[in-house]
């Protein structure tokens, strides 16, 4: 645990600001009646913000407000180690995490451009006043090691160079881009993401089997409601009576048929011809083709559409009919469906001949 | 490896729009009535399906936790606390969820405090999380003006919720801690029982719950219990936030399902280990409290509860701390001890003093100025401290020195005889005062 205390040097007397104190009524008004103590961090955190590290006088006053005993928040301030008990740097005090993901990663030439560039010793201001700064235990952002705090901002994947060039231009007044200090997206791998590829993601077409997750709905306004008119409520796990898939498409081919206008768009006249059953009431592993989940299994199978070879000899006509009734606009060929069951159809044939050989 | 399609967090690099909009086109608060709908009883019998393990560190089953909840209010209100108070060394997920997927926690929220009959959540945001506090109650914000959260919201649950912030306490990731922390005082952890399930924050019956365990709930509700279940191993469901820091060539976060090999994860997403594969000295595969692991135990090691548990180190919040044969291993332990010495609440005297113990003798071993027979003596005082405090921090303190001695017992050795052979020098050394 760390042992801190007050200033020995402490100000006559602390009082918010008029701003501060109307936001000081409104915080402690967020916890439940009789509740106030609960706002203590966050008044101590407001006067620190005000005066720039946390005076006697402020806890004196922050406990009278909260109706806490003086010892109570001095208790806190003096717990919780982000409240600076000393004053600090005018332009900076910089927290430098020192935590083992960081120093793995050049923590300690952090720390020595401090000493060197700042003060020798924690918490004392460097000769002009300018800066402070102290080692803090991890900051959580151990992906962007090394990093520092400096006021509401980190500044992450830091080197010696780009750490003194940081408080150069801190110093010089000049504007500093808080984030990664390297071409990186925030924790993605520097060089780009390996993963959120996918642009189905983001297009607003289910990626996915279909299920309520991911929908075509445009969302306009941020109103849920208008979007559930459009939305079948998802089917319950294990419901899997064939009525239930019968409706939900009809509902779904209104919506995307407000969805788009676009030439031509396909008419029943293009329902590719579907079977009573499966042959031989053995149907395919539909969900062999990729993109293919349960769910969109039972609407083929609700369609008429049980085995590879079926959906292998679509023609586009008929692809932009059954894209349709799945509202998965233009996935069927994105994801080569068409392909992939020419392939499994033949490999189907295959099994067979050999199964008969 | 994880498909896209089944990730959940799918702006967790910030690339898209944060807010409601955005959200809403990737799914989130689509139709939210339409769970809540179902009922209580649903929602947890499918978080129990799903296998969902807390995401917190313990991994105890989320579904299991809700369902302490009392299901008949006694006149006191119940609370969902949400735990964002993040701070375990190489952990940094929720930070991601919080500042670019914000509505997956919102929503959560929702969802989740429907299920547990509370009328109330706070989210305990750790203080150095500034701008992501400052992004997460935006969130916040815009689904009270959408009407989806608030009194007479349009999903039918009267719900609020407040943000609170902390101000530098690691301790105060403790659960019971951070309910004191809530109230207003030093985060010092209560005695269990009772527990917050029947007294919690101010008295009344509480969840605790970490940031990514609610953030993937309405996800899992949606897709159904089976398809989050479907993924990893059996016990050991669904996808996970990995966050891999260290020596890699590209650290970085990333969602990967449950089970993925440490292999897999760090070549396919961090460009492996800095120097290559056979470079590897060791991992810590679940942020700083869990043991270390030798890279010889590396080769097929799987990331889940429980094949971690049985090479005797956790998967912990899933944060993989990687060191190359250029780290100084024992330094590297020593600093993480450094850190709960000053991370412990001194409440209880192991812990208090045990931690700054263990980091002075491993300072001195880090140096070598040690004799071999400490080396089983600090080994003693770790099973001292190990489960005779009120919370787990001062187990936390113990295992991952316990790692080191198990596998680089050796390293230490060396070490000690290396000092030993090199010739004395004027005075010797004052060992590192203590606080």
């Amino acid at each position: 645990m760390a042992v801190r205390r007050l200033a020995e040097v402490q100000p006559e007397s602390f009082a918010f600001s008029d701003e501060n104190m109307a936001w000081a009524k409104k915080e402690i008004a967020k916890y439940p009646e009789s509740r106030q103590a609960s706002a203590v961090i966050s008044m101590l955190w407001r006067a620190q913000d005000q005066e720039g590290w946390v005076t006697e006088p402020a806890i004196e006053v922050i406990a009278e407000m909260l109706d806490m005993p003086k010892i109570r928040v001095l208790e806190v301030a003096t717990f919780y180690t982000m409240f600076n008990l000393a004053p600090v740097g005018d332009v900076a005090h910089i927290q430098v995490c020192g935590t083992t993901p960081c120093w793995l990663r050049g923590a300690d030439d952090i720390k020595k451009v401090c000493r060197d560039r700042i003060n020798k010793e924690q918490f004392h201001r460097s000769s002009d006043g300018k800066f402070s700064w102290e080692e803090v235990e991890c900051l959580g952002a151990c992906v962007n090691a090394p990093m520092v705090l400096v006021g509401s901002d980190t500044f992450e994947d830091l080197t010696a160079e780009s750490f003194g060039k940081l408080i150069d231009d801190m110093a010089a007044g000049k504007p500093v881009t808080p984030g990664p200090q390297i071409e990186r997206q925030f924790s993605a791998p520097a060089g780009g993401p390996t993963t959120l590829t996918d642009p189905a993601l983001y297009s607003r077409e289910s990626s996915d089997d279909g299920e309520l997750r991911t929908r075509v709905v445009e969302p306009t306004t941020i109103d849920p409601d208008a979007a559930a008119i459009a939305d079948p409520q998802p089917a319950p796990p294990g419901a899997s009576e064939p009525a239930a898939r019968a409706e939900e498409p009809a509902v779904v081919a209104e919506g995307s048929a407000e969805a788009k206008e676009e030439e031509a768009p396909p008419t029943d006249a293009d329902q590719p011809e579907g079977l009573a059953e499966a042959r031989g009431g053995k149907p395919d592993d539909l969900k062999r083709i990729s993109g293919v989940g349960p769910k969109i299994e039972g609407i083929l199978h609700s369609l008429g559409i049980f085995h590879f070879d079926q959906i292998a000899a679509w023609q586009p006509r008929e692809v932009a009919w059954v894209d349709d009734r799945l509202k998965f606009k233009g996935r069927i060929m994105r994801e080569n469906w068409i392909e992939q069951a020419q392939s499994l159809a033949g490999e189907d044939i295959d099994d067979k001949g050999s199964a008969d050989g | 490896m994880l498909n896209d399609k089944d990730r959940i967090f799918t702006n967790l690099y910030g690339l898209h729009d944060w807010g409601l909009k955005g959200a809403m086109a990737r799914g989130q608060w689509d139709n939210t009535k339409a769970l809540l709908d179902k009922g209580r009883d649903w929602i947890i019998d499918e978080m129990k399906a799903s296998g969902l393990r807390g995401r917190g560190g313990a991994g105890f089953p989320t579904g299991l936790k809700w369902s302490f909840m009392p299901k008949e209010s006694d006149g006191r209100p119940a609370y969902l606390v949400v735990n964002a108070d993040e701070s375990e060394p190489g952990t940094c997920k929720d930070r991601e969820i919080m500042r670019h997927d914000p509505h997956t926690l919102v929503e959560g929220c929702l969802v989740a405090s429907f299920a547990m009959g509370a009328h109330t959540a706070i989210i305990y945001v750790r203080g150095e999380f500034i701008r992501e506090r400052e992004r997460l109650q935006a969130a916040v914000d815009q689904a009270y003006e959408a009407n989806l959260i608030g009194k007479n919201n349009k999903n039918g649950w009267d719900f609020d919720i407040i943000v609170h912030h902390g101000a530098g306490a690691y301790i105060c990731g403790e659960e019971t801690a951070l309910l004191e922390s809530l109230e207003g005082k030093k985060g010092m952890p209560r005695l269990k029982p009772p527990f917050p399930a029947s007294v919690g924050v101010y008295g009344c019956p509480t969840t605790v719950n970490n940031v990514e365990s609610i953030a993937v709930a309405p996800t899992i509700l949606r897709r159904g219990a089976a398809w989050f279940a479907g993924i990893g191993r059996p016990k050991n469901s669904g996808t996970k936030l990995f966050c891999i820091s260290g020596h890699v060539e590209k650290p970085c976060t990333v969602e990967e399902e449950m089970g993925i090999t440490l292999r897999e994860l760090i070549d396919r997403h961090c460009g492996g280990v800095r120097g290559g594969w056979d470079n590897l000295l060791a991992v810590i595969p679940g942020g700083a409290s869990v043991p270390c692991l030798p890279a010889s135990q590396c080769d097929n090691l799987i990331m889940d509860f429980d094949s971690l548990r049985d090479v005797k180190s956790g998967l912990g919040t899933a944060a993989v701390i990687v060191m190359d044969k250029s780290t100084d291993i024992i330094r590297a332990i020593a600093r993480l001890s450094y850190f709960y010495k000053h991370e412990s609440c001194g409440q209880c005297t192991p812990c208090r003093e045990g931690t700054g113990w263990m980091w002075r003798v491993l300072e001195r071993m880090a140096e070598g100025r040690a004799a071999k027979r400490e080396i089983d003596m600090l080994l003693e005082v770790t099973y001292q401290v190990e489960g005779h405090t009120i919370c787990a921090l001062g187990d936390a303190a113990a295992w991952p020195v316990q790692g080191l001695i198990r596998h680089f017992r050796h390293v230490i050795e060396e070490r000690i005889d290396d000092y030993a052979a090199r010739p004395a020098v004027g005075e010797p050394l004052m060992v590192e005062a203590a606080e």
